[in-house]
């Protein structure tokens, strides 16, 4: 479990998020919605450690993260598993590198495990046989899915994707949606989700926060969402041509 | 601003020179840019130094005509400022100039497609994973790199003066060996230790510290070349006061 408490941050006179409160429960996908600028990858940030909060408290399991030094995170940022928006693989690393980079770092395995524990990993998102291939011979596609191998190597008990399917096309996007839903359910991990692709809030969004202009404007179920009255997150939701139809037939 | 970024340095090679986390994986990271710098540096080095003392060799020749002073001193001028001054700030800065662009480019692309993100967030120190094997490297190849370019301007000297008639082999070699004090070697071996730490750590730090894209990498790139240069000549003149 995630909780979020009164998170505010600012880059100088820019108060970016303002005091946002929230819980992320266990085998569940939780996802941070908003529009361009709404501060979501800000707070996936503050809530990882890569920003740190002005005010406020991330807490992993009751343990106050904000509140420790580099080595006191160590053994929860362990337990974090993180896809990037850009997969961020390590480009001078092969796929079977990359995804045993942790194990080779923080685990006493054998080679053989190791590379036992890649192999399945890859077969866990359909890259079997890629091992020796690096990031710059990857689809856009393939970058993701090997990020997500890479993030699930050490059976993370917690998982954050930034906006997963961003320049991907439907097909892949559902695939990534699908392994993301997926692998929460087996791992029984906290996932939460930076997105502000519809595909996957209908998808794949049990828990939805809704971000606007840095604040928290609404939370709750994508079959929520379809019903609410709330003109700012409508104007999200429903700015696509294919949203508005599939409202326009569940009122029918 | 200098104080800031003096502060900030000295704040990341603290997280530099924190224990690793495991030191197997460091040593081999060690291996690999040891070899990058060495191998990867060992052609230019040759080449700049051997020509360094041909020129050098003519040079002095032309200042030093005269019946009274020996020719042998052209070979032993050349020893001297080689060891002292050429090899080592030569090497110096041309070194800035391939590994420290290098290394700053390396980091800064890490940094803005956020793999230093993706290290930080699996709890790896990143300052000292990335950071730490280059400056090891840093130290125990440059001082190597920098004999070899001594030997190659000497032996250049030799070329140069025989080639053009400037001075004699047999000459050139007395002046060499002539009045030879080994503690000029020890501060040009000082002087490469503390231009490899210069060299890889600022760099480092250039490369660390950028934000934006790919044009703000290329910008760091070239402070780093700008701001290591200076430090390096700065270094030198305070080795050179401190020890001759």
């Amino acid at each position: 479990m995630i909780e979020i408490e009164n998170i505010n941050k600012s880059f100088g006179e820019n108060h970016v998020l303002k005091g946002i409160s929230a819980n992320f429960e266990p085998g569940k996908v939780s996802l941070i919605i908003g529009g361009s600028g709404s501060g979501k990858s800000t707070l996936l940030k503050c809530i990882v450690g890569l920003h740190h909060p002005e005010k406020g408290k991330v807490l992993f399991d009751n343990s106050d993260f904000t509140r420790m030094n580099f080595e006191e995170r160590v053994p929860i940022r362990k337990e974090i598993g993180m896809l990037f928006q850009n997969s961020a693989l390590f480009d001078s690393m092969t796929v079977e590198q990359n995804i045993m980079f942790s194990l080779d770092m923080f685990t006493d395995m054998s080679k053989a495990e190791k590379l036992d524990r890649a192999n399945h990993c890859l077969e866990q998102v359909n890259l079997e046989g890629r091992n020796k291939l690096f990031p710059a011979e990857l689809s856009g596609g393939m970058k993701k899915r090997v990020g997500i191998a890479r993030a699930i190597s050490m059976n993370p008990k917690y998982l954050f994707c930034d906006e997963p399917n961003s320049g991907l096309d439907p097909e892949t996007s559902i695939v990534i949606d699908e392994l993301v839903l997926k692998i929460t359910q087996e791992l029984k991990c906290t996932t939460v989700v930076v997105t502000h692709d519809m595909n996957s809030v209908m998808g794949i969004g049990e828990y939805i926060l809704f971000l606007y202009q840095g604040q928290k404007f609404w939370e709750g179920s994508n079959k929520d969402m379809m019903r609410s009255d709330v003109e700012e997150l409508n104007n999200f939701v429903f700015a696509s041509p294919l949203m508005k139809s599939a409202k326009a037939s569940m009122g029918q | 601003m200098i104080f800031h970024h003096i502060g900030a340095y000295l704040i990341l090679l603290k997280a530099v020179f924190k224990k690793p986390e495991k030191g197997r994986i460091y040593w081999k990271e060690t291996i690999l840019t040891m070899t990058d710098i060495g191998i990867g540096s060992l052609g230019l080095i040759v080449i700049i130094s051997t020509f360094i003392g041909a020129v050098m060799t003519m040079q002095i020749a032309f200042q030093m005509v005269s019946d009274l002073i020996p020719n042998s001193i052209i070979g032993s001028i050349n020893r001297d400022s080689n060891i002292l001054e050429l090899g080592p700030t030569i090497s110096g800065l041309v070194l800035m100039g391939k590994i420290g662009s290098s290394i700053s480019s390396q980091i800064g692309s890490m940094r803005v497609t956020e793999q230093i993100d993706a290290l930080e967030i699996m709890g790896i120190n990143a300052p000292g994973y990335l950071i730490l094997p280059k400056i090891l490297a840093g130290v125990t190849m440059i001082p190597m790199l920098v004999i070899i370019a001594i030997v190659c301007a000497l032996v250049g000297g030799l070329l140069g003066g025989s080639l053009s008639g400037a001075v004699t082999p047999a000459d050139y070699i007395l002046g060499i060996q002539d009045n030879f004090n080994g503690f000029t070697v020890t501060v040009a071996l000082v002087k490469a230790v503390v231009f490899g730490f210069i060299i890889t750590s600022v760099s480092a730090y250039k490369g660390y510290k950028v934000k934006g894209g790919a044009l703000e990498v290329g910008q760091a790139s070239t402070e780093a070349v700008v701001v290591g240069c200076i430090t390096i000549l700065a270094a030198d003149y305070v080795i050179t006061a401190l020890m001759l």
